[in-house]
């Protein structure tokens, strides 16, 4: 590979930042009391603990997967620590006080400002003329009678919805790690949207007072009654820099009949240095089901940090015609490995699902897309179309796609595509013989290659991911 | 055309490169100044594609000895990139595809490139599209090209004249023509001769690399020279040009070896 390549993907990652936060943290080790501890500090009602016991018992009696296309030393479950609550951490209270090199990386990303003083930890009212970003939202979704919390306060203070509906998407036994969330999850989101409400803006993580800070194991939770209709961003393109290694968190979403819920993520992760040292195991789980007529629930993914990315959303299309979308863009670079795709599982009649996932694996890293197409006997006149297009960087990478396909109706109709692209010299080349440096020349073709994907995604999340991949794959190549 | 008092654009002197070891250029002496047409011909595997990638900075090829002045500096050391903003235009002989990429898109990051090395005004998508289509209709070329990758799916003669396209916007100062002749009929030769035409002035100085003397009906070069074994061999007017279609290169071979400069 050229230096121009090497210098290209061999960027360190510039984002990383660390709080120092003191935290109230359990022993290490997991156990029945482990858990107990959990729940009472949570002052959980007694079914979730029963929620919790139950489904540690099930992890116990299971195995590790090890099917997926990763490798890394097994993991001790013994060896970590499975409560930390955050400590209020002291309230900055003007942005000249937060770090010069935090401020130019949000300024990079272009990160909304409000976004930014959040993230920095600043109380939002105080940069924003005593008009409080997060009062306000939270004031008009209340209008609306659209539920936004946390999923400690909404257990709290909505329990008759999170027991219905908690576990009704990944049961507690679904698989090993779904297992281990259920049984010791500390906090995440609650979203309820009800019957015939069309939320009135994008749901995003920071306008949610009171949870700086989510655990290891988040636990997610997005409802949708009867024609309802929410937009759910996950993330932000600022980057997670966290000792926990391990991440297991689950996310159910539930559409009811005429429902749509459009999920977006960005996901940052520390990935761990070039040599492939640290970052961030990130397995998670996350499932929608479209459980009503015409309902729809909609993916969309862009996947850049982490150490191994173990992540397959998907959705279970229940009701008749419901739909189910997946919108995927994986990047890897150095050591990082993901192993990921998504599941449509088609039940109702006249389901259609679509997938679109896109790979770009650079430095010595493996990309994987692993996705399953099933169509049972009940779903008449079923149609998936799914697209998995691979780009490669250098020629030390390496992109893989394994469709698992089963259909069990003959009246279903199945496509798939795929395809596999690389960066040349040559196109390098092409570009720098115009006036264009490999830096400008890397990002106009990656972003061309994403473009189906970014397209899903709310506007100014696009453009904060398009600067992330940039970043991720540029570096200050001179 | 050959101007008294005009200024050297390029100088090249004693120029040896090699790909993978392998020496290709051995000694090349050639000047241009602006106003000029230089033909650079010579049979197959003289060196003559190698010359034009060498000048563009390619990184595949090494200079091993030799030097190249391009407006009086040193153009060994110039990134591919700072070359092109220097002015330096090369017109692939394969164009490459660039898929995902629109060429509009495209075409509009280097204009606007150069533009800003040039202390010019950057164009927005709409002021540039209306230049594009302008450049475009010189060309006699479909304005569908610009909606399409960048030479993804275009056939030989239309990736040709996208090259030109991109030349008649760049407005090089030095433009090297790689066998832009090469695969095209009569009419698109006349298309990218037109063009080539338009460009050539008092200030600029153009280089065609070619294998036929056809294109040379249509652009008239003030030299021709003749590459073989890696060393120009034979400057004359545009008359060689001629005597080469008729007689082939074999006497000039001859002729060479026989003054002892092949070795």
């Amino acid at each position: 590979m050229s230096a121009v390549l090497q210098n290209l993907v061999n960027q360190p990652y510039k984002h990383g930042f660390v709080t120092d936060i003191e935290s109230d943290v359990a022993a290490k080790g997991l156990n029945e009391d482990t858990i107990r501890l959990i729940s009472t500090k949570k002052n959980e009602p007694e079914w979730l603990l029963e929620f919790r016991l139950k489904a540690f018992r099930n992890w116990l009696t299971m195995a590790e997967p090890e099917w997926a296309n990763v490798k890394y030393p097994k993991i001790d479950f013994q060896a970590i620590s499975y409560y930390s609550a955050p400590k209020a951490k002291p309230k900055l209270t003007s942005m000249d006080e937060v770090d010069p090199e935090l401020l130019r990386t949000f300024e990079k990303l272009g990160v909304p400002m409000h976004e930014r003083a959040a993230l920095a930890g600043v109380a939002v009212d105080v940069i924003f003329d005593s008009v409080s970003v997060a009062t306000t939202y939270k004031h008009k979704l209340a209008e609306v009678g659209v539920i936004f919390c946390s999923m400690s306060e909404a257990v709290l203070e909505h329990p008759e919805l999170v027991k219905k509906y908690l576990g009704s998407v990944v049961p507690t036994g679904d698989n090993y790690y779904a297992a281990l969330n259920s049984a010791v999850f500390t906090d995440g989101s609650f979203c309820f949207t009800p019957k015939g409400v069309k939320c009135p803006m994008d749901l995003s993580t920071y306008f949610r007072i009171n949870t700086e800070q989510t655990g290891q194991f988040e636990r997610t939770l997005i409802v949708a009654e009867e024609g309802a209709s929410v937009s759910y961003l996950e993330g932000c393109t600022a980057p997670k820099f966290d000792t926990n290694q391990l991440h297991a968190a689950v996310v159910e979403l539930v559409a009811l009949a005429n429902a749509d819920i459009k999920y977006s993520t960005v996901q940052n992760w520390y990935a761990g240095d070039e040599n492939g040292l640290g970052g961030i195991y990130n397995f998670v789980t996350k499932r929608g089901m479209c459980k009503g007529v015409n309902s729809r629930i909609s993916w969309t993914q862009v996947e850049t940090g982490s150490a191994i990315t173990w992540k397959y959303p998907s959705c279970v299309l229940v009701g008749d015609n419901s739909v189910g979308e997946f919108y995927s863009v994986a990047v890897t670079n150095h050591h990082q490995q993901a192993d990921t795709g998504t599941k449509m599982i088609h039940i109702g009649k006249n389901t259609r699902s679509t997938i679109v996932s896109k790979g770009i694996s650079a430095g010595q890293s493996i990309n994987s897309y692993r996705g399953l197409v099933k169509i049972l006997p009940t779903a008449y006149n079923a149609r998936n179309y799914s697209q998995c297009d691979s780009m490669l960087i250098g020629d030390q990478s390496s992109a893989n796609t394994f469709p698992y396909i089963q259909v069990r109706n003959h009246g279903a109709k199945v496509e798939h595509e795929a395809s596999t692209s690389k960066i040349g010299e040559d196109q390098l080349f092409y570009f720098a013989q115009r006036g264009v440096d490999a830096e400008a020349a890397v990002s106009m073709i990656i972003n061309g290659f994403c473009k189906d994907v970014f397209r899903q995604l709310p506007m100014e999340f696009a453009v904060e991911a398009t600067k992330l991949l940039g970043f991720k794959l540029e570096g200050s190549v001179g | 055309m050959i101007l008294q008092d005009s200024r050297p654009l390029l100088e090249v002197r004693g120029l040896c490169a090699t790909v993978n070891g392998t020496p290709i250029l051995k000694g090349l002496d050639f000047t241009v100044k602006s106003g000029e047409v230089h033909a650079i011909m010579g049979p197959n595997g003289s060196g003559k594609s190698t010359f034009a990638k060498v000048l563009a900075g390619h990184t595949a090829y090494q200079v091993t000895a030799g030097q190249v002045l391009y407006e009086g500096r040193n153009l060994l050391e110039m990134a591919p990139e700072e070359r092109a903003r220097a002015g330096i235009f090369l017109a692939f002989q394969y164009p490459i595809e660039i898929p995902g990429v629109g060429n509009s898109q495209f075409l509009r990051l280097a204009y606007n490139t150069l533009q800003a090395e040039r202390g010019k005004d950057e164009l927005d998508p709409l002021e540039f599209d209306d230049l594009v289509r302008e450049k475009m209709g010189l060309l006699e070329m479909n304005p569908e090209f610009l909606d399409r990758s960048v030479n993804e799916g275009f056939s030989g003669g239309e990736k040709k004249r996208n090259e030109i396209l991109q030349m008649a916007l760049l407005e090089p100062k030095l433009a090297i023509l790689d066998e832009t002749d090469s695969g095209l009929d009569i009419d698109a030769l006349r298309v990218v001769s037109k063009g080539v035409n338009h460009l050539a002035g008092k200030d600029n100085g153009i280089v065609l690399v070619t294998h036929y003397q056809r294109l040379l009906n249509y652009i008239v070069p003030d030299y021709v020279h003749v590459m073989d074994g890696g060393r120009i061999v034979r400057t004359g007017g545009s008359a060689l040009a001629l005597e080469l279609e008729e007689r082939g290169y074999d006497w000039i071979e001859a002729e060479a070896s026989a003054e002892g400069t092949l070795s």
